[in-house]
């Protein structure tokens, strides 16, 4: 058939080969189970399956399998595959009563795709939270925390305007008790004046009052105001909330619920994991860096007193490098990860060692180049700071102690000046540099987080609801098909087996990708059929205008094809421009939505097109026509 | 099988000035609904309260849900947490029929909590109020300003095809019209105040969507019939082109139509509002691109050979007698 070249044939052979094969894995839905480990001495084995058994039947819970797993990475584990989430749930409960503290129960979700289809790359759609629920954190916000940075930054910030004004000073420090703000003495009651004056007039955040005074020691007391408290603590929830989506989506968490509640909480829901641990260590990290002024390294003898006697000049931080050797560090920050604005990692040209090129914002670039043109020759420490969270079980309780480490990763002289933009080396290893950038981009955490709160959540729509919504779309889609085939007999079938393989490509792309499928996105997957039957519309009606207009068949199947062409091009773009807008809304179901439509529109152009003239081409090629059916 | 007749000539762009006049009104009326009533935002984009009980014995989300329907407390997501005795409720304070939020106050959660027990207990004894707190929106400021963005985006990159692939005209009347159909779409979801959540923001900027490729197939064909016809009189040629995407207009709104009414009547609530906004969208859509777009692009006075594929002046001809 001259109409249509070979080639063509092959390339629609293939692709609906291979979007059937990668769309096939969600054919196999992951099967709700029950983990059970050992939880600290405890071993796993026959005999623990024997019991898990006997605790199933007592509680007359059917079950699909049970089998013993073993994994280098988290040791060995029972798992117990069941039909559906209320008997996993069920399951769960019975077997935390028959076992006891010395095994963990935990909720799996186990892949049923065929060994064969995986090692090609296939794997099924994750669902949504909607369809099947997901793993819920809740954090609490350390408010205390917001409250110390603030204050110590204070603490500098006025002794350095106290030295700029020059008013003596005999001493300032943060009072002992959080909140109370920063204590300055002063020596006489003219300074004390002087130094309320100026402290009030630079930072109006500050509520300044006179302390008591006790021989020529002249109190002041500076205390943030607490509207003032209050804005910084609704703005660390605020950024942290910001951090915390931008880490999620650039692991590729699709569609997440991240949320503040309360006064200082803040949710967070992922769908598709129902294991807590794997998504904890994304979530709870944070890793940052800081840039101070060097005062000494191992050779140093300040260093050697302080590592023996443990006394530590006061303006100064005593940490340690990677090889465990020590440094001392000024507590004055030059610029930290708040400061900045990108990261990358990679390796560094001369050394070939890990590195993360940062750049850093206005401010902290001005402080950079400050500091850097005054201190040429002088030492600059890069303190990498990782905050932990220690889990201990305590009398049957978590009791859970958050931890900072500080690492100096690199101590060198300052070579020259330089400001936004530069590179750090000196980091352990590549995946560490990787992780670091995927941190300081998404932004640092405000204020430390402590999870209070981690579980499995259920699906967020009843189970009627799901039924009630797929079997609308099968009848929905069922409708539009019948539709076409009435009104356009042949050609409409034609349509209707290429809207299939739409659907079926469409389903391929969005599992390759990872799409997480929700009640929304399977409304946006069958208005995208529904549109996409579109294009055969406008073929169908131009190939009845041509056999009108007196064209023989196959002409006007040729002619048909080559003018509805250019209208479906030029309507299916615009239809793109719009999609593509949508997947540049944030995360969230929008985004989902627009991704599917963006997908969809291109597989439809493909499958209403290049499909429908394969086959029509087949049906019809090569014999006399009278008329066609269309 | 047809249902329009193929050779219909109905002289719609006689109508221009009714069909103009009654879409600047609907217009009109739509903003002036969102201004006063604005829109029914749901529990996505207010935020609301958390409750959170714990059952001595297993229980079923779907008794919870019942329950608290029972107890007068209507749209409360549930969800089981971590088994079968923690679930965790949902809601606006609105939702809770029993109390009526004092104005300019913020809700007094302990009354809702006690509404709650009261509801869950009826039928369940053994249930009791472990926590609650009030939850943020599910989407912030982010959200906002990313949606204006789109928006931008979406109304240049649609206006800068459609000025280079057709002609100015086509692009200010295709986007004239898009705004038409949004705001109208939006309107009537304010005049019923149906609940504005995340899932009918989409099905709105979907509409877009597919009210632009309307659109582009009339405009599509008016380019077409201005470059064929040797006598082309602007009001003819439109008109001409209506009709002859009549057919394809209406009976792809249909097909789409279809399978959003399935939606709409069998799906139950997860997806009634995405199929009523879209069915609202493509009603407005399909008529605004018979009855609007092409009596906006007459005035603004489209020709012949505004349209005519620019030929390249060729000296060797000019020179010819």
């Amino acid at each position: 058939m001259s109409d249509f070249p070979r080639w063509r044939y092959f390339l629609v052979a293939i692709v609906l080969v291979l979007g059937t094969l990668y769309a096939l894995p969600n054919l196999y839905p992951p099967k709700p189970a029950v983990q059970v480990s050992a939880a600290n001495t405890a071993v796993v084995d026959q005999a623990l399956q024997q019991k898990i058994t006997t605790a199933l039947q007592t509680a007359k819970i059917s079950y699909v399998d049970e089998t013993i797993k073993h994994d280098a990475g988290r040791g060995d584990y029972v798992l117990i595959g069941f039909a559906n989430g209320d008997l996993q749930k069920s399951a769960a409960d019975a077997l935390k009563a028959a076992l006891g503290d010395q095994y963990t129960v935990a909720f799996n979700l186990q892949s049923t795709v065929p060994a064969w289809l995986t090692a090609i790359g296939g794997r099924p759609m994750p669902l949504g939270l909607d369809l099947q629920g997901g793993v819920r954190f809740l954090m609490a916000v350390d408010q205390g925390d917001v409250v110390d940075k603030q204050e110590n930054n204070y603490t500098q910030d006025i002794a350095s305007l106290l030295k700029e004004k020059k008013i003596p000073f005999v001493s300032v420090a943060r009072n002992a008790t959080r909140g109370q703000g920063v204590n300055v003495v002063l020596s006489s009651a003219a300074d004390r004046s002087a130094a309320s004056d100026a402290i009030a007039t630079e930072y109006t955040d500050l509520g300044v009052t006179n302390g008591a005074n006790t021989g020529d020691r002249y109190v002041l007391n500076a205390v943030i105001k607490p509207d003032k408290l209050r804005d910084l603590s609704t703005s660390a929830i605020r950024q942290n909330l910001a951090t915390l989506s931008n880490r999620i989506n650039a692991l590729g968490v699709s569609e997440p619920v991240i949320q503040a509640q309360g006064e200082d909480q803040i949710s967070v829901e992922l769908a598709g994991v129902q294991d807590p641990a794997e998504a904890k260590k994304v979530i709870g990290a944070t890793a940052t860096l800081q840039y101070v002024a060097g005062l000494g390294d191992a050779r140093d003898p300040a260093v050697q007193d302080a590592v023996k006697t443990g006394n530590v000049p006061p303006d100064a931080h005593l940490y340690y490098g990677n090889n465990g050797e020590p440094y001392l560090v000024s507590k004055t920050l030059i610029a930290s990860g708040d400061e900045l604005v990108d990261a990358a990692s990679g390796n560094d040209q001369q050394s070939g060692s890990p590195m993360v090129s940062v750049t850093l914002n206005s401010a902290g670039a001005t402080k950079m180049l400050d500091f850097t043109r005054n201190n040429v020759g002088k030492p600059m420490a890069v303190v990498y700071v990782v905050n932990t969270t220690d889990t201990k079980i305590v009398d049957g309780k978590e009791v859970r102690t958050p931890k900072t480490t500080y690492t100096v990763i690199n101590y060198a002289t300052i070579q020259g000046v330089f400001s936004n933009k530069f590179q750090t080396t000196g980091l352990p290893s590549s995946k560490a540099a990787s992780e670091l950038a995927l941190m300081l981009k998404g932004g640092s955490l405000a204020a430390r987080m402590d999870i209070i709160s981690e579980g499995v959540i259920g699906p967020s729509l009843g189970q009627d609801n799901i039924e009630k919504g797929l079997k609308a779309v099968l009848l929905g889609l069922g409708l539009v098909l019948l539709a076409a085939a009435i009104y356009y007999k042949l050609f409409g079938l034609v349509a209707d087996l290429a809207l299939f393989f739409n659907l079926v490509i469409l389903v391929a792309v969005m599992s390759m990708i990872g799409v997480t499928l929700t009640m929304p996105g399977i409304a946006g997957i069958v208005l995208t059929l529904g549109m996409a039957i579109d294009a055969n519309v406008l073929i169908c009606e131009r190939v009845r205008e041509e056999l009108r207009n007196g064209s023989t068949p196959l002409a006007s199947i040729r002619s048909g094809y080559e003018k509805a062409w250019a209208t479906i091009l030029d309507a299916n773009v615009t239809h793109l421009i719009a999609a593509l807008a949508l997947t540049t809304m944030g995360s969230g179901p929008i985004k989902g939505f627009g991704v599917t439509l963006l997908i969809g529109i291109l597989t439809s152009m493909f499958t209403s097109v290049t499909v429908t003239h394969a086959i029509t081409a087949l049906i019809h090629g090569g014999r006399k026509l009278k008329t066609l059916s269309v | 099988m047809e249902i329009f007749s193929h050779n219909s000539n109905v002289h719609f762009l006689g109508l221009r000035k009714i069909s103009i006049g009654i879409a600047v009104l609907l217009v009109v009326a739509s903003i002036a609904l969102l201004l006063t009533r604005g829109l029914n935002y749901a529990l996505d984009f207010t935020g609301g309260v958390s409750v959170e009980a714990s059952y001595d014995n297993p229980v079923s989300v779907e008794d919870v849900r019942a329950a608290l329907v029972k107890g007068g407390i209507d749209n409360a997501i549930v969800q089981s947490v971590g088994g079968t005795r923690r679930v965790s409720m949902r809601f606006q304070p609105k939702d809770d029929t029993h109390y009526s939020v004092p104005q300019g106050k913020s809700p007094d959660l302990d009354i809702i909590k006690s509404d709650v027990t009261k509801a869950l207990q009826a039928s369940r004894p053994d249930a009791n109020i472990t926590s609650r707190t009030f939850v943020s929106a599910q989407v912030g400021d982010q959200l906002r300003s990313d949606g204006v963005t789109a928006a931008i985006f979406v109304i240049l990159g649609i206006g800068i095809y459609l000025w280079i692939r057709f002609e100015r005209r086509f692009a200010i009347a295709a986007l004239a019209t898009e705004l038409h159909d949004v705001l109208v779409t939006l309107g009537v979801i304010s005049l019923v105040q149906r609940e504005f959540d995340l899932t009918v923001l989409a099905s709105v900027l979907a509409v877009i969507g597919y009210s632009i490729n309307d659109k582009v197939v009339v405009f599509d064909r008016i380019r077409e019939l201005f470059r064929s016809s040797r006598k082309a009189d602007p009001e003819e040629i439109l008109n001409r082109s209506i009709n002859s995407t009549l057919s394809r207009t209406i009976i792809t709104s249909l097909f789409t139509s279809i399978a959003m009414a399935a939606l709409f009547f069998f799906g139950g609530p997860s997806v009634h509002g995405f199929a009523i906004t879209m069915l609202i969208g493509i009603l407005v859509g399909t008529l605004s691109s018979i009855f609007v777009a092409s009596p906006l692009l007459l005035w603004l006075g489209v020709s012949k050979k505004d349209l005519m594929p620019v030929t390249k002046e060729n000296p060797e001809l000019a020179r010819r007698p």
